[in-house]
């Protein structure tokens, strides 16, 4: 047990030099590139004086060291500046926008684990199989498909087409309230006050963002699966376990699946890069209010603290949520150290 | 572009033998070959071969369905999808293959010398290296491009930027095994320097699973550069690419004009869908162990 403790530990520490890197990136990224950071952060109808002003408040008249000390100062208070057109702090504005964002990508991410991994169990069982065909025309097609259109295409069937679909056009329709904010997971809120009306039209709202996300990252984890199921099936605890005569249906989940699920929960790591990404593409698509299209509004805007904000934010939430899959990995499987990453 | 050329093996028959007998056993690899040498044709004569002129604007046209004259129909100012979905190849492909360049040159000075010589170089390597994919990594490709300035040449070298640690990492790992590798060690005995022992020596071994990496490269890298333009940066409007085509597309989508967002993005995911099936066929004859 102290060994585990010191491997949690150790995995702990490693996370320090990461995000110091992440904040040299984020600081090149703002200060420190090309370009005059203060008439950026002034903002497009800044005139002479509001730039030099904005250039004192931020400390860009002083060395380039002393500035990422003071950067660093302002981030530790949480400061991350000032939006030019929310004219809200970022912090708060990111903070507000964040649940939208996390309640789409983790239904996106849960709803493709539900299906990716049993399809790629099905593939590595029945290798050969239409099945195992279908898994592959999926994974490839699936990576190929750009996220955006996808959604596009999605709402011209669903929505144009059969009517299926409520209009793509943010979280909730306008007829409803919104639910008294308990988590900012709008599903989960409207359970809480018990309002099913509210949790259906949510759902409604919901649905075709998340299977297009869940197209997206379907493959990767179809494929991981499919490969790991198979060399599982094919070590020698599975020979032994046929030989002892257990059931076929222990044999693959009890052994074969869940010596096969470790290196998916890794992949979900490379997962969580694209679909944190994605995530910016299909927000756009579905007006979603979360941070992605917080970031673009910015973007169009030239509101440089915001987009800096966000690109910070993400990288660190990236971090952490590398970190928990890490550490559920190590509490998973009790062999894991993790010097020999 | 020669894919062809750069499988290894001493005897040149072998190679082209094993080539042969890979194409004939997979015919999905023959056809993504067909259809890299279509999005090349449309990238080098696309522009003579259209109908129309992609810019020409014609109100009185305009959101006209898929007709004889306009096989892709027209657009919200009445200019020609399909001309405009043709002459886009080029762009978007000029994009992504500056940007893998980029980063296979990058990439492979870095991942040479962290491999050859290690030590701190090395360790520093990594370090930048981790830290970079610490970010979401199309995120840090909008924050570099919001921060260098909105212009393609900006969406190239983030794209560019972004991809470098694939390549580092892959360099180095071929590059660590080889370095006290019999061959290595003749060359330096030879008389030959470090940097020559490096490059024509040991460099070479890592060049067949870089052009795998290199063809699976492009097509992310595509969606890349395409996804930054749907999202307004890099390209402007009237330029015809395929990211910023489909976004003009989509608010004409709810209407039912389905045609203006659908040609664009069906040829993007068919240029995409082209580079990975060359990539996965590159990798079963370059090696056809890893084969799944």
């Amino acid at each position: 047990m102290a060994g585990r403790a010191r491997a949690i530990g150790m995995r702990l520490a490693q996370t320090v030099p990461v995000l110091i890197g992440v904040v040299i990136i984020s600081f090149i990224l703002t200060r420190a590139l090309p370009g005059d950071p203060a008439v950026y952060f002034a903002g497009a109808m800044a005139d002479e004086q509001s730039i030099q002003q904005v250039r004192e408040a931020l400390g860009l008249d002083k060395p380039l060291v002393a500035q990422f000390f003071l950067y660093v100062g302002d981030l530790a208070q949480g400061d991350l500046g000032r939006s030019i057109s929310t004219g809200q702090p970022v912090l708060t504005d990111l903070a507000a926008r964040l649940p939208a964002s996390l309640e789409l990508t983790l239904s996106a991410l849960l709803l493709s684990c539900l299906i990716a991994i049993p399809l790629g169990v099905l593939a590595a069982v029945r290798q050969g199989s239409w099945i195992d065909h279908l898994c592959r025309v999926l994974v490839t097609a699936g990576v190929s498909l750009p996220t955006f259109f996808t959604g596009i295409l999605l709402v011209y069937i669903f929505y144009y087409l059969l009517g299926w679909a409520p209009s793509p056009l943010g979280r909730l329709d306008f007829i409803y309230f919104e639910p008294p904010r308990v988590t900012g997971f709008y599903l989960i809120d409207s359970l809480l006050a018990g309002d099913l009306e509210t949790f259906g039209a949510t759902l409604r709202q919901l649905t075709l963002p998340t299977i297009t996300l869940a197209l997206f990252t379907l493959a990767p984890i179809a494929r991981m699966t499919r490969a790991a199921m198979l060399q599982a099936l094919s070590s020698d605890y599975i020979r032994t376990a046929r030989a002892a005569g257990l059931s076929r249906g222990k044999i693959l989940f009890g052994y074969g699946l869940r010596n096969a699920l470790l290196p998916v929960v890794t992949t979900l790591g490379m997962v969580f890069s694209f679909v944190l990404g994605a995530n910016v593409l299909v927000e756009k698509v579905f007006a979603w209010p979360g941070i992605g299209s917080y970031a673009v509004e910015a973007l169009v805007a030239s509101d440089y603290a915001a987009v800096q904000g966000f690109v910070l934010a993400m990288a660190l939430l990236f971090v952490t949520l590398n970190l928990i899959i890490d550490l559920s990995y190590a509490l998973i499987d009790p062999r894991i150290g993790f010097d020999t990453k | 572009m020669t894919e062809t050329t750069e499988v290894p093996g001493r005897k040149p028959d072998g190679a082209w033998a094993h080539l042969l007998h890979v194409l004939r056993e997979n015919p999905v690899t023959m056809l993504s070959f067909g259809m890299f040498a279509f999005f090349l044709l449309q990238a080098f004569f696309g522009a003579l071969l259209v109908p129309h002129d992609p810019l020409a604007t014609n109100a009185a046209n305009a959101l006209q369905p898929p007709n004889w004259t306009h096989w892709f129909g027209t657009d919200s100012l009445g200019r020609d999808v399909f001309s405009r979905v043709v002459v886009a190849t080029r762009l978007d492909l000029t994009i992504s293959v500056l940007a893998v360049a980029i980063s296979f040159v990058i990439g492979s000075v870095l991942g040479a010398v962290a491999g050859y010589w290690g030590g701190w170089i090395d360790a520093l390597l990594n370090r930048v290296l981790d830290t970079i994919m610490a970010f979401p990594l199309f995120v840090l490709a909008m924050g570099i491009v919001a921060a260098l300035g909105n212009t393609i040449e900006n969406i190239i070298y983030a794209t560019a930027l972004i991809n470098i640690p694939f390549y580092a990492r892959l360099v180095r790992a071929e590059v660590n095994i080889r370095r006290e590798a019999g061959f290595a060690l003749a060359a330096r005995l030879s008389g030959n320097s470090h940097f020559r022992t490096l490059a024509f020596h040991i460099f070479p071994n890592a060049l067949p699973p870089m052009m795998v990496q290199v063809s699976l490269n492009m097509g992310w890298a595509i969606l890349n550069a395409a996804g930054l333009s749907f999202i307004g940066l890099g390209v402007r409007p009237p330029t015809p690419e395929w990211g910023i085509m489909v976004a003009e597309g989509a608010n004409y989508i709810i209407s039912g004009h389905w045609w203006v967002a659908l040609f664009p993005g069906l040829w993007l995911m068919l240029a995409v869908f082209t580079f990975n099936l060359m990539g996965d066929g590159l990798r079963d004859i370059v090696d056809p162990r890893r084969r799944t």
